[in-house]
């Protein structure tokens, strides 16, 4: 790690580590604990979905999919069958894992936005299902009576816990993908975006290291679908429809998809976005972000996170020499 | 047709017969040969003979239609690129594919990838493996580029590279993947006398390592200069091969090429080179 991402990473531990009791502190910011579980949740879709999008160029609208699969799979294993909660989330990654490489192996063996076209087929599929198969999940009316989640002997109870608990699997995960991002594999990546062709003349499997990273994404949404299912113990179909496949994506976007920072960043600002001010709008919420898409396109095509850094970056070197100018 | 002009120990590339359609045009129309280990064996031909769509052909980005393609003993058209060159055939780009974000030094070492093996998970809880790895992946590549001259740029994006530059960079990454016989698609395109006069230096150390080299050129003196062997294409076919001198004499060849507007092609073949001015390329 450079030392400017290891100050960043040990302040982000930090404030994560406080945030519970400053939060505490005040009525009016408690139920912000509340909000960050779902940042953190929603951070681990959107961490698979950077090294997906922002490293190896695809674009996956069935995150949310997957997300639900992981959740179904935990809220319907330990509700109906009574299993470990452990477990269930270790059978929901397996499903998502063999489904993403079902999808994956197809699409992703063809150049070009394949993989945005079946993965948004099948999140429709997936979400039909969870709708109709009433026995199983619920149907519209939903799933509910799952039970909480116990970690070496005592319940998970109360929100700093779960906060904890949550974070724990984001920074993980970040960790995880950071250390892929820096070897061999991210090189690779990273090689497949900026020319697939010259990447597989030296020697680099393309499609098979496409594939990789694609079921590497399903999985960590299914490990986050499941955090879900026993934090909220109640599923609807609702959240797991394509908006919010898009809105996953929208939050990688926001941030910066060249970076994992990108991602993280844009998952918290949205969800706080969304939670406190955007439920206003109700139905008119796409507009909002169809918004926020178009302006980001047009002025931050990089990213918040790129952009501040190379903002910062231009301040710090143009003090000595206001005169250089800025290319 | 004149492929024994060089005493043929056991050939490291073959191919016989070699034919491509695109629709109803035929780039290859029926190309054979067959190259002997550690020499430099240029192909050259008018623009549209179609020597791009050989090395193509050869290094699996295309399958030929008809015909086959033999590397190391075994056929492998129809296999995909990332095996070619895992068996140890390696290429550069008549438009340079460099992975422009990427720095120098990182081009090279995806140039490792085929020669290493840390996965996901390897990569992820950085084991102790994969860190030794990743620290002989670092050092290799910092090899190849002491060995092309471009150790002093390693920190740069490749993009932000002079297009000289950027092409020896890319040998320098096909370099790196090992290879028993490295493609090099026209690495003298944009290059001034005196760097192409240091790619040649640089062709003849890689020759020196035991690499075959198969040289796609339009500079003519690069090409006589160096190339143990001259395959010349025209209109898909083989029209002579053989060594540089006997290239020149063959009066075909004269006809071919002077009856192209041959001046457009990089410009070596014209009057003085023909009328042997030079002692080792008589004509």
């Amino acid at each position: 790690m450079s030392s400017r991402e290891k100050t960043a990473f040990v302040g982000l531990t930090v404030f994560l580590a406080v945030f519970p009791w400053v939060s505490a502190l005040s009525r009016s910011f408690s139920h912000y604990v509340d909000v960050m579980i779902f940042a953190g949740i929603f951070s681990l879709v959107t961490i698979g979905l950077s090294l997906l999008m922002g490293f190896a160029g695809q674009i996956s609208l069935a995150q949310a999919a997957f997300f639900g699969i992981g959740a179904y799979g935990s809220g319907i294993l330990t509700g109906h069958f009574h299993w470990n909660p452990w477990a269930a989330m270790l059978a929901g990654v397996c499903v998502a894992a063999a489904v993403a490489w079902v999808v994956g192996v197809p699409a992703l063996r063809l150049k070009g936005h394949y993989l945005a076209m079946a993965t948004l087929g099948f999140g429709v599929i997936v979400h039909i299902v969870m709708n109709e198969e009433v026995d199983w999940t619920g149907g519209p009316s939903g799933l509910g009576g799952i039970p909480g989640i116990r970690l070496a002997g005592r319940k998970i109870s109360g929100d700093a816990a779960w906060f904890y608990l949550v974070w724990a699997f984001v920074l993980a995960a970040f960790l995880f993908s950071r250390h892929v991002l820096h070897s061999r594999v991210g090189r690779a990546l990273r090689a497949i975006h900026d020319d697939e062709k010259a990447a597989e003349a030296m020697g680099v499997p393309v499609s098979s290291l496409k594939v990789q990273v694609f079921v590497y994404s399903a999985v960590l949404a299914a490990v986050a679908g499941s955090l879900y299912a026993h934090y909220v113990s109640f599923l609807s179909p609702g959240s797991f429809d394509l908006m919010w496949s898009i809105r996953f994506v929208l939050m990688v976007v926001f941030g910066g998809m060249q970076s994992l920072w990108g991602a993280l960043v844009g998952t918290v600002l949205l969800t706080f976005v969304g939670n406190e001010w955007l439920q206003v709008f109700a139905d008119f919420e796409i507009l909002v972000y169809g918004g926020i898409l178009l302006v980001m396109a047009l002025f931050v095509p990089q990213g918040l996170v790129v952009w501040m850094d190379a903002f910062f970056r231009r301040r710090s070197r143009l003090q000595p020499t206001p005169s250089d100018g800025g290319s | 047709m004149g492929d024994r002009a060089v005493p043929d120990a056991s050939p490291v590339l073959e191919f016989h017969d070699v034919r491509m359609h695109f629709g109803g045009v035929t780039a290859l129309k029926g190309v054979s040969s067959r190259i002997p280990k550690g020499i430099i064996q240029s192909v050259i031909g008018p623009n549209g003979a179609g020597k791009t769509t050989l090395l193509n052909c050869i290094s699996g980005l295309l399958t030929p239609s008809s015909g086959s393609v033999v590397f190391r003993g075994e056929a492998v058209q129809g296999k995909p690129p990332h095996e070619i060159a895992r068996r140890g055939l390696s290429r550069t780009f008549q438009h340079v594919a460099l992975f422009p974000r990427m720095s120098v030094w990182e081009n090279v070492m995806v140039g490792r990838h085929a020669r290493t093996r840390a996965g996901f998970w390897a990569a992820g809880f950085r084991l102790p493996f994969m860190r030794a790895e990743e620290r002989r992946i670092r050092e290799d590549a910092e090899r190849w580029l002491e060995f092309v001259g471009l150790h002093p740029e390693k920190d740069l994006p490749a993009g932000a590279l002079p297009l000289g530059k950027q092409k020896i960079l890319e040998i320098a990454r096909a370099l790196a993947t090992d290879p028993v016989l490295i493609l090099l698609d026209e690495p003298a395109g944009g290059l001034n006398t005196r760097e192409t006069e240091e790619l040649g230096d640089l062709l003849k150390k890689i020759q020196a390592k035991g690499v075959t080299v198969v040289l796609v050129e339009h500079d003519m003196n690069l090409v006589m200069d160096i190339s143990d062997r001259v395959l010349v294409l025209h209109f898909g076919q083989v029209l002579a091969c053989g060594s540089p001198s006997e290239i020149k004499d063959n009066p075909e060849v004269i006809q071919a090429y002077l009856g192209e507007d041959w001046a457009e092609a990089g410009g070596g073949l014209t009057g003085n080179s023909l009328s042997g001015d030079r002692e080792d390329t008589p004509c």
